[in-house]
């Protein structure tokens, strides 16, 4: 990748602004796209973020010095125009276009298209000459279903466990998607329970400002059998921890994009998966890209090398660049 | 159809098999008799002959979903299931269809001998009618293979509650060479049927793994021992002036192996013998390797049976003058063995010694050298206890060899498919040759979940080139290769070809030059091979 954006150890640079988007490794000025761990890493001298990014960064990342800015204003660094656009992914979420001599790149982090709630503002295509994309679900396989018809499955399956006096345990990332699952359940059913990954996350947000319904946190005072009949969100990470004993009785689901193909929900064994994520699906990438207008397409973390092939026969001139995103963002706080 | 869809889905998303017991129960009472039959059928691996080729079917799914033929295969290489890469693949349903499953198989069976066109207007159009659940299963009719988690024993089971009946008996019912345009749900499963099919065989008994806590089992005097012979478990039976010979599989070879033929002078009518079919040069066992070139083979030359000739070494006798005798212990089946197979004096069949040892220990230095004797190692059966059935605990048990072992570097990476689908988890090893790394072996399996997600991350960050899915990476890492055999083979760069390899753990503790070498595999071809 060469031009207004290129590739150092260190992450995407923009030579001409002399900062870096995303940086895995520490810099002087990092740009962030979201607060998820492997776009927002410790150790950069100054960060700059949507404001709605910040809470989240200063709870995982302790004392920075960052900036925010709103959506679509703009920010002159050493004579390279920046502005942040709504992503679609997470709370705070942009993609980040850089103008310089007129020439327009987006880096766009993670991103999803199409329906979105109050936990994240919708993604908006952004006019650019060159596109970095993820890859995460591009691949045909990947669709997903309405919103309507995925709570309505995910409230038919807490309500038939409430009722035979069940705790129903979803696993969904502590950043984005739990939001999202407490945004979307219907919380008539009965009481909703966090685990502490969870809830501080919820803490966070909450006093930024997110309405989301109640949620308690569960403790060290929690008993097996004082819970029943809830919906109880806890990180991938917590999956047959001891931590998962003061629920019983329980059935467990989970939320991700990779439940649509049964060999991982088999893999994952839980004994349900529901298909929802905060990346675009198939579609959305298509939908996403040619809104752009951009003729250089930059494929990154995912089905990079497959995707990028399927753009160059759809008249894109797309590589594919290695980057260290996309591994698993909540390993680390396993026993917060 | 749709019912059955549901079901298979509700078998698909729980791991428990009480659910699972439960959901089969249900169906069996909701549906008719011949939509039970048939999902007993399928559930035994019972479809009809393939009506669709399967190259035609990606092609159709490709148009439909309006994607090149290579993003199809390449997609279907990550799924790893074709049934299901369809469904998924497919735009959403325009229309509804109320046909049985009896009625959607009926209709397969239909168009078997149909013109292409034909086909692929009843394909395309099922596809239409059907939401993801209902076409997965439908692409499973046509390409078989109903992998849910459900054994047969727990369908038996499910059965047996159903129906009343005792699991034995339904588990022998369910032996043999039905199918649902043979019989009915009322003769197979309800009526009692003593003449039937002469060539049912009977459920194998099958050995649980013990370690080298064989010392815990008793007294050794209470065991019959015996080789594991290394070959196909079988089971040949002589009934009504026929010869039926069953692979543990459950499929019938007869035609496979047609030197059995010999038991209609040799062995009396009535006679059902359990034994390993194994290559044998009239002095010793052959090696597995030789079996292999029989084994898929649908035409037996003359050649083949000249440089590959079977015999059966006999296990047990599960039916002795027509009469069933599983419930007869252990030793005095045997007894009844050795008389059969001693009259037949057939130089095709032959018994399994038995190996008489004072102690555990002397046991143990025998088993030693089991594979010079071309045995995987040794049989371990309670001698005054019945003829089981299926995967039981205690009373057969099974005392490998440990694997032969190597330190090979990890070279090449692909992806995974289905379960491990966003994962480098398929890898090539290679052993040193001079300063060169020869490619050897593949191995799959064998790591932790959090250890395939570390070589995972490493294969991405120590890419050298990329193959379309398959990476070469920096020659670092350092893996123990397990494998129950090797041969010579002319198909591999590096001359051998190994048997089950898998990784049997990772070599942190070792640098790529302190793997081992293709002179140190060559040594285990001679020893081995």
């Amino acid at each position: 990748m060469t031009g207004l954006l290129s590739y150092k150890a260190q992450g995407i640079y923009c030579e001409a602004g002399d900062f870096f988007i995303d940086p895995w490794r520490p810099v002087d000025k990092a740009l962030i796209t979201h607060a998820h761990a492997d776009h927002s890493r410790w150790g950069m001298k100054r960060y700059l973020a949507h404001h709605r990014s910040i809470p989240v960064m200063r709870h995982r990342l302790g004392e920075i010095n960052v900036s925010g800015v709103e959506y679509e204003e703009e920010v002159n660094i050493n004579g390279v125009k920046v502005s942040f656009h709504p992503a679609g992914h997470i709370i705070g979420s942009s993609q980040i276009r850089v103008e310089h001599k007129g020439e327009v790149w987006v880096v766009s982090g993670d991103y999803r298209t199409g329906e979105s709630d109050h936990t994240c503002a919708p993604f908006e295509p952004v006019k650019c000459h060159a596109f970095i994309t993820e890859s995460t679900f591009g691949l045909p396989i990947f669709r997903w279903q309405t919103n309507e018809s995925l709570f309505a499955d995910m409230n038919a399956w807490w309500s038939s466990l409430a009722r035979n006096k069940k705790n129903a345990v979803l696993f969904a990332y502590s950043l984005g998607k739990a939001q999202r699952v407490l945004a979307g359940v219907d919380p008539s059913i009965g009481p909703i329970f966090t685990h502490g990954a969870v809830e501080n996350t919820n803490e966070v947000l909450r006093t930024d400002g997110m309405i989301l319904p109640e949620t308690t946190r569960i403790t060290q005072e929690h008993k097996s059998g004082d819970i029943k009949g809830a919906l109880i969100i806890a990180p991938p990470s917590a999956m047959g921890t001891p931590w998962m004993k003061r629920l019983q009785p329980y059935e467990t689901a989970i939320a991700s994009g990779w439940m649509q193909v049964r060999g991982m929900r088999r893999r994952r064994n839980a004994d349900k998966g529901f298909v929802l994520s905060d990346h675009a699906d198939w579609e959305g990438l298509n939908h996403a890209i040619a809104e752009t207008g951009a003729e250089r397409i930059y494929v990154t973390h995912g089905y990079s090398d497959i995707y990028s092939k399927y753009l160059s026969e759809q008249g894109y001139d797309a590589r594919v660049v290695e980057t260290e995103y996309g591994e698993e963002h909540e390993e680390k706080e396993a026993n917060t | 159809m749709k019912r059955f869809a549901e079901l298979i889905s509700e078998l698909d998303s729980t791991t428990k098999t009480t659910k699972r017991l439960a959901a089969l129960k249900r169906y069996f009472v909701e549906v008719p008799d011949q939509d039970k039959l048939w999902c007993i059928a399928l559930m035994t691996h019972r479809r009809p002959k393939r009506p669709v080729k399967t190259t035609l079917l990606r092609e159709w799914a490709a148009e439909e979903a309006g994607i090149a033929t290579w993003l199809f295969e390449d997609t279907y290489h990550i799924v790893g299931d074709l049934a299901e890469t369809i469904a998924l693949v497919l735009p959403n349903a325009t229309d509804q269809s109320s046909k049985s499953l009896t009625q959607t198989i009926q209709d397969l069976i239909a168009i078997t001998g149909a013109k292409e066109e034909e086909k692929e207007r009843f394909v395309k159009a099922s596809w239409r009618q059907l939401d993801k659940n209902g076409r997965f299963v439908f692409n499973k009719l046509i390409t078989g293979g109903f992998r849910i988690g459900v054994s047969s024993k727990n369908l038996t089971k499910a059965l047996a509650d159903y129906t009343g009946q005792d699991v034995n008996v339904l588990a022998h019912r369910l032996m043999g060479n039905w199918t649902p345009d043979t019989t009915t749900f009322e003769e197979l499963i309800l009526q009692e049927d003593p003449d039937g099919d002469a060539s049912k065989p009977y459920p194998f008994y099958l050995a649980y793994a013990v370690n080298d806590e064989v010392s815990e089992l008793g007294a050794i005097e209470d065991w019959i021992v015996e080789d594991k012979w290394d070959g196909i478990r079988g089971q040949v039976i002589r009934r009504k002036g026929e010869i039926f010979v069953w692979s543990r599989g459950e499929e019938l070879v007869t035609d496979k192996y047609p030197e059995f033929q010999s038991f209609m002078d040799s062995v009396p009518d009535g006679t059902v013998i359990d034994g390993e079919i194994i290559c044998h040069d009239g002095d010793k066992p052959m090696s597995f390797g030789v079996l292999q070139t029989r084994i898929g083979r649908k035409a037996v030359s003359k050649k083949t049976l000249k440089e590959a000739p079977v015999k059966l070494i006999a296990y047990d006798i599960l039916e002795h003058e027509g009469k069933d005798v599983r419930d007869l212990p252990q030793a005095e089946r045997r007894k009844l063995l050795e008389s059969v197979v001693e009259e037949a004096d057939d130089p095709t069949l032959l018994i399994s010694a038995v190996i008489q040892m004072q102690s555990w220990e002397e046991l143990a230095s025998f088993r030693a050298l089991a594979r010079e004797r071309h045995s995987e190692g040794l049989m371990l059966k309670r001698a005054n206890k019945p003829y089981k059935i299926g995967r039981k605990r205690g009373d057969w048990w099974k005392w490998k060899l440990d694997p032969l072992t190597i330190d090979a570097v990890l070279i090449y990476a692909m992806r995974g498919h289905g379960r491990r689908a966003n994962l480098y988890t398929d890898y090539t090893f290679a052993v040193w040759n001079g300063e060169q790394l020869v490619p050897f072996t593949k191995a799959y399996s064998g790591l932790t979940d959090k250890e395939f997600a570390r070589v995972d991350a490493f294969v991405k960050k120590n890419t050298l080139e990329r193959f379309g899915p398959v990476r070469s990476v920096q020659p670092e890492l350092v893996f123990e290769i397990a494998f129950e055999g090797i041969r010579a083979s002319t198909r591999h760069k590096s001359g051998i070809a190994l048997r089950f390899p898998r990784m049997a753990r990772w070599r942190e503790d070792k640098k790529a030059d302190e793997a081992n070498t293709l002179d140190d595999l060559k040594e285990m071809l001679d020893l081995y091979g």
